[in-house]
Order: C-alpha cells, then sequence, then structure tokens
C-alpha cells in the first residue's frame, strides 16, 4: 500500500494506464450498441412505423392477445418447476459426493449444446401420436404434441441450465460448513435448507430465474417444432412473431416483438430494483 | 459427559484417515487432540459431532451407544475452524438460532430466547454485538461469537476445530484463556483440535498425540513432556 502523504500517484496493480482503460471501454461501448441497443431501437421504431393507435390496433387482435397469453403462461408454469429442478440439482451437486459427478455437471449443460430444434424432434419423437407413449396419451385426451404440455416440457429442456449453472460456482464457494454448523445446533435437514441454504443463494437463484424467465419467453426453434404453430392455439410470440413476418404484416410482427422486448427488459428492471434495496445485505453476505 | 471411542477407524475411499483408534475422554475433562496436518483429528472429531460416520467402531456417550445417534441427537457443541456463522444473520441471530430450531413443545419464549443470548453475549464479553452481521466482526470476535452459538444449545459436550488457528498470538492467549474460564463454569467434556503443542500442554488436562490417523499417546502434558512413548512424539514435541 502507499502512503497516503507520498507525492506518487497510487494505482491498484490489476489497474491498467488509462489510454488502455478508456480504448477498452469504448470498445465495449460500441460493441453493445451495435449489438444490443441498435437492434432494440429499431424493433421499437419498426413497430410504430405507421403510429401507435396501428401499433396497440394489431396487438388487440384475437391471435397476437393469445400469443401474449400463453407465452406467460408457459413462463409461468416452466420457470418456478425448473427453479426447483435446478435447485435440487445444484444441491445434489455440491453437497454429496459421488462418482460420475463430472459427467452429472456436463449433462446439465446438454441443453446448452444441443440445437433446440433437435431437442423438439426428439419431444415430438418421444411424445408424437404415433409414438407408443404418444398415442396412449392422445387416445385419453391429453395430447403432449401440439399441445401447452409440449410447449412447456420444450421450453422446460432449453431452459434448464440457467438456474443451476448460476447455484452450482456459488454453492461449491461456499461450502458445507453454514449448513454443517445449523445440523449440530439441532436443525433438521429441512430447516437447514430454508434458514441458512436458501438465503445464503438467493441471488445467485434470482437472478438464474430472471435468464431463465428471458429464456422461456422468448424460445423459439423447440416450440415451433413441438407445438405445430396453432394460430390461437399453440402460437407462442416469438412463433406468432415469425409468421406475422412471414406474412409481410411488419407492424404486428414488430409490436409483438416490442412487447417481448419490453417483458425481457421489465425483468432486468426488476433485477435492478432488487439489487439497489438489498444493497447492504448483498455487501453483508458477499464479504466475510 | 463420558465419551468411550472403541476401536474407531474411516476410511475415505482408499485412503484410511484414522486407523482403529480407541480412546477414554473422562466426564468434564478438556482434551486436546495434538497432531500434524493430515493425520485424522478433524476426522476423529467429526465422527464424535456426528458429522461424519465411522466405517468401525463404535461410540458410547456415558456407557450408551451412540455410534447411529444423528447428529442433531448428539447435542455436541461444534465450533467450526473457519467458524461457519450464518453470513446472512446477526449476531443475535446466529446464536439464537439453535433455540429457534427447537420442537415447539421445548422452545423457550421469545422474552426467555432475548434473556439467554444476552447472557451469552456477556458471557463471551461482547455484550453490544447482537445487531452486527459476522462479516463485520474481528476474527477473534466471529470465535467467540461460534463459541456462543455452541453454547446456546446447552449441548452436552463441546467440539472445536482448531478454534484458535486463524488468529494472530495476542488474541489466541486470550481466547485460549476464555475457553479454560467457560469449560470451567460450565463443567462441559470438550474436545478441541490443535497442531500447536504449546497450545496443548498449557490448555489440557489430557493430551492425544495423533499421527497418521493413529493415536501416538494419550497422558497428561507434564508426563507426555516428561516421557515421550514413541519418537515420533518426543520429536513433534521438541518441535
Ligand atoms: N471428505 C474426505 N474425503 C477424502 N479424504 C478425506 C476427507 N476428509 C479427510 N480426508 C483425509 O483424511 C486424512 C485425515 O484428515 P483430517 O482432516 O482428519 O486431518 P487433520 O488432522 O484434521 O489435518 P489438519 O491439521 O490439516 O486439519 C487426510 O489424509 C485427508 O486427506
Ligand atoms: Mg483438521
Amino acid at each position: 500500500m502507499s502512503d497516503a502523504s507520498s507525492p506518487v500517484p497510487f494505482h491498484s496493480a490489476t489497474e491498467e494506464a488509462p489510454v488502455a482503460r478508456w480504448l477498452l471501454i469504448g470498445l465495449a461501448f460500441a460493441g453493445l450498441s451495435i449489438l444490443v441497443f441498435a437492434p432494440l431501437i429499431a424493433v421499437f421504431v419498426e413497430a410504430l412505423a405507421d403510429g401507435v393507435a396501428a401499433s396497440l390496433k394489431s396487438l388487440a387482435s384475437p391471435d397476437a392477445g393469445h400469443a401474449i397469453r400463453l407465452t406467460l403462461t408457459i413462463a409461468a408454469i416452466s420457470v418456478p418447476l425448473n427453479a426447483v429442478f435446478g435447485i435440487a440439482a445444484a444441491w445434489f451437486i455440491t453437497k454429496f459426493d459421488f462418482r460420475g459427478k463430472a459427467f452429472l455437471i456436463t449433462l446439465i449443460d446438454l441443453p446448452f449444446s444441443v440445437s433446440p430444434v433437435v431437442a423438439g424432434l426428439c419431444i415430438v419423437l418421444m411424445f408424437g401420436a404415433n409414438s407408443l407413449v404418444g398415442g396412449w396419451l392422445v387416445g385419453h385426451g391429453y395430447p403432449i404434441v401440439f399441445a401447452m404440455p409440449g410447449i412447456i416440457l420444450a421450453t422446460m429442456f432449453v431452459t434448464f441450465p440457467f438456474v443451476a449453472r448460476e447455484l452450482i460456482p456459488v454453492m461449491i464457494e461456499q461450502g458445507r460448513a453454514e449448513e454443517e454448523a445449523a445440523l449440530t445446533l439441532g436443525a433438521s435437514g429441512w430447516r437447514t435448507f430454508w434458514t441458512v441454504t436458501l438465503p445464503n443463494i438467493r441471488w445467485a437463484l434470482l437472478y438464474g430465474v430472471l435468464l431463465c424467465n428471458a429464456r422461456a419467453m422468448g424460445e423459439f426453434g423447440a416450440v415451433s417444432v413441438v407445438s405445430g404453430k396453432i394460430r390461437g392455439h399453440t402460437a407462442t410470440m416469438p412463433t406468432t412473431i415469425e409468421m406475422l413476418y412471414q406474412e409481410y404484416l411488419s407492424v404486428a410482427a414488430f409490436s409483438v416483438a416490442a412487447v417481448l422486448a419490453l417483458l425481457a427488459l421489465l425483468t432486468l428492471l426488476l433485477k435492478t430494483a432488487l439489487e439497489i434495496r438489498h444493497a447492504d445485505q448483498l455487501a453483508a453476505t458477499h464479504r466475510h | 459427559m463420558h465419551i468411550e471411542i472403541d476401536e474407531i477407524s474411516k476410511q475415505f475411499g482408499t485412503t484410511a484417515a484414522l486407523n482403529p483408534v480407541s480412546l477414554s475422554i473422562p466426564s468434564g475433562a478438556l482434551v486436546a487432540l495434538l497432531g500434524p496436518s493430515g493425520s485424522g483429528k478433524t476426522t476423529l472429531l467429526r465422527i464424535l459431532g456426528g458429522l461424519e460416520f465411522p466405517t468401525s467402531g463404535r461410540v458410547r456417550f456415558d456407557g450408551q451407544d451412540a455410534t447411529g445417534l444423528t447428529v442433531q441427537e448428539r447435542r455436541a457443541g461444534f465450533v467450526f475452524q473457519s467458524y461457519a456463522l450464518f453470513r446472512h444473520m446477526t449476531v443475535f441471530d446466529n446464536i439464537a438460532y439453535g433455540l429457534n430450531a427447537r420442537p415447539r413443545a421445548s422452545r423457550p419464549t421469545k422474552a426467555e430466547i432475548v434473556r439467554r443470548v444476552t447472557k451469552l453475549l456477556e458471557l463471551i464479553q461482547l455484550p453490544d454485538i447482537g445487531p452486527r452481521y459476522p462479516s463485520q466482526l474481528s476474527g477473534g470476535q466471529r470465535q467467540r461469537v461460534a463459541l456462543a452459538r455452541a453454547l446456546a444449545i446447552e449441548p452436552r459436550m463441546l467440539l472445536l476445530d482448531e478454534p484458535f488457528g486463524a488468529l494472530d498470538a495476542k488474541v489466541r492467549k486470550e481466547l485460549r484463556q476464555g475457553l479454560r474460564d467457560i469449560h470451567d463454569t460450565t463443567g462441559l467434556t470438550t474436545v478441541f483440535v490443535t497442531h500447536d503443542q504449546e497450545e496443548a500442554m498449557q490448555l489440557a488436562d489430557l493430551v492425544v498425540v495423533m499421527s497418521m490417523g493413529r493415536i501416538e499417546q494419550i497422558g497428561k502434558p507434564q508426563d507426555i513432556q516428561a516421557r515421550p512413548a514413541t519418537p515420533f512424539v518426543r520429536e513433534f514435541i521438541a518441535a
């Protein structure tokens, strides 16, 4: 550490020279502008090309309304389920020693490396009307493919890694000592989970859930294969956007796209607001 | 409480952390497990606390078989090497944790919990730190809070894993006396792990010298210093 009275300016060891720093910041900003901000603005500009009224009118159509409701329902079902599965997987991987752990971690990443379209096809093969299981289910009035359950399955498959991936490093870093302490103090495993494990991972969990949610609402490939894109029935927001765009209904397509983008922005805003509100606790849990 | 360790061994895969060891700890004693790194001290302590289960052998508390007791049933006050304080809870809530975790029928009232936590904070001579978070405490303060938290459950024994390991020499000396005092007032059978032979000799009634998963010698500090049983012990206490 440098002396406070010393005239030599103090630099931390990891700090770059000013020129390099500004260059890096500029580069990052330029990259963000081209890749993120510009397309986002373009979406809203296109949506409002014929004015606000035209845009709202296209959103008020029954098909658009249905697509928005369907997407929100899918997210509302698949995100909580994936949060539970993600916590369970991360817990199992980090708190227990067993053979094949590395393999299991790789398996969790599988949805990231498999193309969503392939994932969708797998679900069609397994649960389609021509398959054994699918045929039986359809016969009893519970179709999976071209129906809500298939869309949920596809969404869950694609978004499964988000929560677990966020939690595993945090849980590894925190170790088992606090949980063991709770157990020695007489707490049951269940109580330990609720009072020690969960509070310690809540920020990572929130982040994972928000990412999972954004992706769940935006999933296209797997859902478009599984859902059959039946308008007013199984067409979600992303598939509806694509269909409208193919039909040269540009304002309608971009209006739905703008709603989807707004939902994603809302998600991020929520995260930021929570972070600001709990900044002190955040600092308390991170130092130590 | 009288603790008997009867031919306990522990295997982690192919490594033997403990070769069969036997040890009898009289009720109310203050015992040091002394040995170099990797000699199995932590493993033995965790087996006593019910955090680890032996591959073979038995543990008896007051003559009763305790080998199969769960960690909760053991009611051992355990102080972890890194203290393992709950980082998202205040000091007060940390100490009250064990009382709040009791089943409703035996849980003290809110007022009683406040009274007991206040008393424990006075016992560790930090009466004003209840509202702070662990990250706002010094190492020595954390260690004392960990001790208070372990004492809050009215444990049947006290188990401490290198309780002074991460502290500077001056604080170590102070806390050593603190532990001795708390042991003497509570009368709890206490086992602590250390690799500092001076600490073991000064503090403990009974010293257990361990090496490579084996017990080399058990005895009073002055006896071990006067008559080391093996060449290993002679070298280790001379260091
Ligand atoms: N969970 C575990 N899995 C595999 N091996 C382990 C595990 N815990 C301990 N061991 C091994 O058992 C042996 C004894 O470890 P232990 O932690 O009891 O030593 P220690 O005497 O407490 O050492 P230290 O002074 O370094 O804390 C070591 O060889 C260690 O590598
Ligand atoms: Mg150890």
